[in-house]
């Protein structure tokens, strides 16, 4: 393979996979820390996506425009989404079983697919990149690569670093972390866990919807996308390691290379290698490559 | 008389005769029922033997399945692949057939991901699935996403005398409640023998079953097994039934689907499994019809959506945990009565 291609190829592998990874952490700690199996949260990458492209006109209107302003509403908007979902409906799941909680966000992806359907419409809209990051950086003689990926990867690098910061030095990325490997404790020890779901629940939505915002520009945004999004998140969730950030992004980074490359050198196959990928893994790791607690 | 629970005989009556009333409803039925009627209530008797097999994994063993639908995908399409263009296939060939390809592929998969628990074998389970989408979706065994059409129902004959005609009148309907008959009263049996018995001691405690002596590998492996195969039945009648196989048999869409209509009907009865069938497909057909909810019909799933939500915040233990709450009501009057 032509190195210039393979360059290419590569950066796109990282990109995805830095991608999927702001959705699946949040997935990850929803799960690790709270044990809600959440069904729904491919639809908030949707919502962030749909939230990319309804509201421009909105934000021209109000403070005149610009990708930057509609992208910090979007991710605005879904954190207060998350934090009163939290509060209505899934602080009504943790004493539920698995099996009613995958039920009830069952039922939500069908609510959130039907009010998008009848807020916005059934098409597929393509959402322009900033014209500040429209251009292309030359690679080599003949092959460019646009800038706006260029920028998805710095974003995500940016937003995990910042993760990992708060999950591994702050206090409270401490008590998540306890949270995580034991909640009776964590909350004995007088932590507000009420509140420290809140926090990670709406943390978590935004961190999808952030993706899926930004994601609106190369991939455009249709119905149904949070759904393919979901199942692959789930995979790395699972491969990683339940509750596990840095499992998470080992995955991430694992799934987006199997799916890109696969996608160049077995094209026939290529939606098959991530299931064979997992199945192998876990066959090997049981209890995936990362689980902590 | 007056325990809570009644007397054996009471409580004997009260689980036997809504079965009997159910299977005395659904004979009669197409005396009665219009042909769009017919065709809906076979298509729910077909979900409902998918959904019996895979409470015999959810409900009784505790092994959650994510990936059942390939059990009945894969019997669809060994159905469609092994019947001829021009002419039916023999049924005594081509039900075993498709059966034992269901089967035969859960030992694969249940061996390897019986391994893992938990969420890890729902993951692996949906892994698998997934696997044998793209096969059938990707490769040209299954003809892409268009499917593979199929032109002949099969045939029963038995030393050249033909016992039934599944293409005349009513009787693949009866075919298929005869099926579901079946299905319910082999689990049923299964449920109540030894082997039923050690797979609830699984669900409760494995750990402890193991100690006590089971190999619990094993007995998880044969119940994957079986419910896979009657799963296998389901695909076989869903493919004559419409005469027509495609990939989303295998989605994890239809895995998703089957799992809600149990969970809905209440895990750990046989009964839920088929009332859960009922009522999805019911609320779906009602939520969708314009008749009933005019234009907003276009919006069903919204409806459905939150009548689930609503069904799981108000019954815990699924329909039919409220059904027990009816019949022990009625029993009780009517015994204490008598």
């Amino acid at each position: 393979m032509d190195p210039v291609v393979f360059l290419v190829q590569c950066l796109n592998a990282v990109q995805y996979g830095l991608l999927l990874f702001l959705v699946a952490s949040g997935l990850t700690l929803i799960f690790g820390i709270m044990g809600v199996i959440n069904l729904a949260h491919g639809s908030f990458y949707m919502i962030g996506a749909y939230m990319a492209y309804a509201l421009a006109p909105w934000v021209q209107q109000l403070v005149g425009g610009g990708f930057f302003a509609t992208l910090a509403c979007s991710v605005a908007l879904s954190v207060l989404l998350g934090y009163v979902l939290e509060w209505i409906f899934f602080s009504y799941l943790y004493e539920r079983e698995h099996l009613q909680q995958v039920l009830m966000t069952y039922a939500l992806i069908l609510v959130f697919e039907e009010m998008r359907s009848i807020l916005i419409d059934n098409d597929v809209h393509g959402v322009s990149a900033p014209p500040s990051l429209a251009g292309t950086v030359p690679l080599g003689e003949l092959m460019t690569y646009p800038v706006y990926r260029l920028f998805v990867s710095g974003v995500c690098v940016v937003v995990a670093a910042g993760l990992f910061w708060v999950i591994t030095r702050t206090r409270l990325g401490m008590t998540v972390r306890a949270g995580a490997s034991n909640r009776e404790m964590v909350q004995a020890m007088g932590v507000n866990i009420k509140l420290l779901y809140r926090v990670v629940f709406s943390a978590g939505v935004g961190l999808a919807a952030l993706a899926g915002a930004i994601a609106a520009p190369v991939s455009s945004v249709y119905p149904g996308m949070g759904n393919q999004v979901l199942i692959i998140c789930f995979v790395i969730v699972v491969i990683g390691g339940i509750g596990s950030i840095r499992g998470a992004l080992l995955a991430a980074l694992l799934v987006g290379f199997v799916e890109t490359f696969g996608t160049v050198f077995f094209p026939q196959a290529a939606g098959v290698l991530v299931y064979v990928l997992m199945a192998a893994i876990l066959l090997w790791r049981p209890e995936g490559l990362f689980r902590t607690a | 008389m007056s325990e809570q629970e009644g007397s054996p005989a009471a409580s004997l009556a009260s689980r036997l005769v809504p079965v009997v009333l159910v299977a005395v409803a659904l004979a009669a039925f197409p005396f009665a029922g219009s042909k769009f009627g017919i065709d809906l209530l076979t298509r729910i008797m077909i979900l409902a033997i998918f959904a019996l097999s895979l409470e015999l994994l959810v409900g009784q063993t505790g092994l959650v399945c994510f990936g059942h639908a390939a059990f009945l995908g894969i019997a669809a399409y060994v159905t469609a692949l092994l019947t001829p263009q021009s002419a039916p296939a023999p049924l005594l060939l081509l039900l075993p057939a498709a059966v034992l390809a269901a089967g035969a592929y859960a030992l694969v998969v249940g061996a390897l991901s019986l391994r893992t628990r938990g969420i890890y074998f729902i993951m692996v389970t949906l892994a698998f699935a997934q696997m044998a989408y793209y096969v059938f979706h990707d490769t040209p065994l299954g003809r892409g996403s268009d499917g593979i059409y199929l032109y002949f129902r099969p045939v029963l004959s038995l030393g050249g005398w033909q016992p039934f005609d599944l293409d005349s009148g009513h009787t693949f309907y009866y075919f298929v409640l005869a099926s579901l008959a079946f299905t319910f009263g082999l689990l049923a049996l299964l449920v109540r023998s030894r082997f039923g018995h050690a797979l609830a001691g699984i669900r409760v405690n494995e750990q402890r079953m193991r100690a006590a002596g089971f190999r619990t590998y094993a007995y998880k492996l044969a119940a994957f097994v079986v419910a896979a195969m009657l799963a296998g039945l389901a695909g076989f009648l869903y493919a004559l039934k419409d005469g027509f196989v495609n990939p989303e048999l295998l989605s994890w869409h239809q895995s998703g689907a089957v799992l809600v209509m149990i969970i809905l009907g209440g895990l750990g009865s046989l009964r839920g499994a088929v009332l859960g069938a009922f009522a999805l497909a019911m609320l779906q057909e009602l939520f969708q019809s314009s008749t009933v909810f005019g234009e907003f019909a276009r919006h069903w799933q919204l409806t459905l959506g939150f009548t689930i939500i609503a069904c799981v915040a108000l019954m815990p233990n699924g329909l039919v945990g409220i059904g027990r709450q009816i019949g022990r009501r009625v029993f009780q009057l009517r015994w204490r009565h008598a």
